[in-house]
């Protein structure tokens, strides 16, 4: 929505809204809106010219402000906000539910009464046509380690993880600081700012194979800025090698659970995409695993490693069976 | 939008609310300053159209009526009763988990929607706090271009068509549908509605959906029936059957972390000349289970079940193409 299209409906609620709040300042009022306060002035000035018919002095709405505050005086019968649309009852309540669903969130009763706060305010809107659901699949493992988690983010403590990196196959000890637990496509992750990268990291739940709460204060230093989850959870990195890939019908799923770009639809069903990774014992696993449904067409050296690799391990399983 | 243009329309607003009887338009463009700028009668009326549709478009109930039988024209007013929001007080932790499902959304359509029903509940005298920290945070993406389209079509109560892949059998058609609603299961979406050439309900995941979304037909012509749970719909249809069994796996001495991590160390053993470990692995996708375990080539040996030890070779055979 561009911000002229905002206006209108901010226009509609600031007069409600400050009369809830006599002598608020600007500022605040402004941060609520989410506009400078200079437009918040702007828009106090345009509602200053309107009112009720005939226009007069007592007619028009009338706000006092001096330096910092604000105050209305006369609202010329604007006194509560409109009513929710059925789009924004529907946004709110939606999310409202799909908290509840989230793993370990604290206050689900608060949750509830504001959901039945909202629908009896929000009246007669018709609500729907959205439905979320989390089905977050939390095994009795990873609930334990969410738990421990957020009993340190509670008490403000650093934790001391065992994580399992899939791009390289390895597990390794991390000393980090939590920041928070984001539930993102039915998985868990913890927003940490990891010691060891020296930076915030982003760990699967699922993968903490230990962890252990520190007697140390979680310091995640003051430039630690949470993960911008809009554009997905994972950017490309600059250092990055990619691969052109053609995934057959059975391995279109690929496009769909990894990032790909330049996806091109063929005859057939199949695909053609452009893959990054960073590390190519990774890519192999993953190449190995779809046996021909995903062939490399570019680079060569990947091709080949995926042929020679596996032509290596069923030279072995065939050895195997001859001596069994 | 230009001062005047806002200015006019909180003005509208304002009279409208004001009085009881129904004003015609040409009263109207007596009483509302602005409108008495309109260089002639076509000029007013396309103006005053324009303005309909907008407060109609934010929700404002706009009654259309006649106040006499003898009355020759429509005329405007708006219902305080219908136009204002209910009374709403929230504790402050309905609030704060208000605050946090508003930050639920990672997507343009449901984010805006969220913030237009935040400012109504502040304007109604609710504070929300959306900086506080949190545990325990649910983020809900709709990077699908088809979603946007798709929403607005479910809102507008409108018929769409769109072309269809579906992964097996392989196959690409077009798709008549009466969307009921869009849901999100397990970080997926998928639109809900009456097929029109099945003549039955259907579901379809919007990641499959090619091209452009194409409207049909008149807004307001679809209606949702009552009794359908649209989650219900989805989570049926894309429900997976969980079906454990226990393999039993050679894995050369430090390879393969990540089947190590979930497995029981039973044994040691030499294969070709390689030491070992015997490794015994619950296995809940038997399916997938086989493409995981093949991505570690030669580090891994599948010694039973002979079934999972098969589809493991038969994957790496293709893998290696005509490499053997």
């Amino acid at each position: 929505m561009s911000a002229a299209q905002d206006r209108l409906p901010r226009l509609l609620a600031l007069v409600p809204y400050l009369l809830a709040r006599p002598g608020i300042l600007i500022d605040e009022a402004a941060a609520d809106f989410g506009v400078t306060a200079r437009q918040l002035r702007k828009d106090l000035e345009l509602l200053w010219m309107c009112g009720l018919p005939g226009y007069g002095p007592g007619d028009l709405i009338d706000i006092s402000f001096d330096e910092d505050t604000v105050t209305v005086a006369f609202d010329a019968g604007m006194r509560r906000p409109l009513r929710l649309t059925g789009a924004e009852a529907t946004a709110l309540l939606v999310a409202l539910r799909a908290l509840l669903e989230t793993p370990g969130v604290a206050d689900a009763d608060a949750i509830r009464r504001a959901v039945a706060k909202i629908e009896s305010a929000a009246g007669q809107a018709r609500p729907g046509g959205v439905a979320v659901g989390l089905g977050v699949r939390e095994a009795e493992g990873t609930a334990r380690v969410r738990e421990v988690v957020q009993s340190a983010l509670v008490a403000g403590l650093a934790l001391r993880i065992s994580y399992y990196t899939a791009s390289k196959d390895e597990v390794t000890e991390r000393t980090v600081d939590p920041m928070r637990v984001l539930i993102v496509d039915g998985r868990g992750y913890l927003e940490a700012w990891c010691r060891r990268a020296d930076g915030v990291r982003l760990f699967r739940l699922d993968r903490v194979d230990e962890v252990v709460v520190l007697d140390e204060r979680a310091a995640p230093p003051p430039y630690a800025e949470p993960t911008d989850t809009s554009e997905g959870l994972f950017r490309a990195a600059p250092d990055q090698r990619s691969a052109r890939l053609l995934l057959r019908p059975d391995a279109r799923w690929v496009a769909e659970y990894y990032p790909v770009e330049d996806v091109e639809e063929l005859d057939g069903g199949q695909l053609r995409v452009r893959m990054r990774y960073s590390d190519t014992s990774w890519i192999v696993r993953l190449l190995l695993g779809q046996g021909g449904e995903v062939v490399v067409e570019e680079p060569a050296e990947l091709a080949r490693a995926v042929r020679e690799q596996a032509a290596a391990a069923v030279a072995r399983v065939d050895r195997h069976l001859a001596a069994t | 939008m230009s001062v005047a243009r806002a200015e006019r329309l909180v003005n509208l607003v304002l009279c409208l609310l004001s009085t009881r009887q129904y004003l015609s338009a040409e009263k109207i463009r007596g009483i509302v300053p602005g409108y008495s700028d309109a260089p002639s009668d076509e000029a007013f009326f396309r103006t005053f159209e324009r303005d309909k549709t907008e407060l109609r478009e934010l929700g404002i109930p706009l009654e259309v009526g006649r106040n006499r039988v003898v009355d020759t024209v429509d005329g405007y007013r708006i219902a305080r009763r219908d136009y204002e929001l209910g009374e709403i007080d929230l504790e402050p932790d309905e609030a704060a988990a208000v605050a946090l499902a508003v930050r639920l959304w990672d997507s343009p359509e449901l984010t805006g929607a969220a913030h237009g029903a935040l400012l109504k509940l502040r304007a109604a005298g609710v504070d929300v706090d959306q900086a506080a920290p949190t545990v325990v945070e649910s983020k809900v993406r709709t990077t699908e271009p088809a979603f946007g389209p798709l929403l607005a079509a479910v809102q507008a109560g409108q018929a769409v068509a769109f072309d269809y892949r579906r992964p097996s059998p392989v196959e690409l058609r077009e798709r008549v549908l009466e969307p009921w609603g869009v849901v999100s299961w397990r970080g997926r979406w998928y639109v809900v509605g009456h097929d029109r050439d099945r003549k039955a309900p259907r579901c379809f995941r919007l990641s499959r959906i090619v091209g452009e979304v194409r409207k049909l037909g008149k807004p307001g012509t679809v209606r949702r029936p009552d009794d359908v749970n649209l989650m219900a719909f989805v989570a049926n249809t894309s429900g997976e059957p969980a079906r454990s069994s226990t393999a039993s796996l050679w894995v050369a001495d430090g390879r393969a972390a990540g089947l190590r991590r979930s497995s029981r160390v039973v044994g040691q053993r030499e294969v070709d000349g390689i030491a070992g470990d015997v490794i015994e692995i619950d296995l809940n996708y038997p399916d997938t289970a086989a493409g995981w375990i093949a991505g570690y080539g030669a580090d891994v040996l599948v010694l039973d079940p002979e079934v999972l030890a098969k589809s493991v070779r038969e994957r790496l055979l293709a893998a290696a193409g005509g490499a053997l």
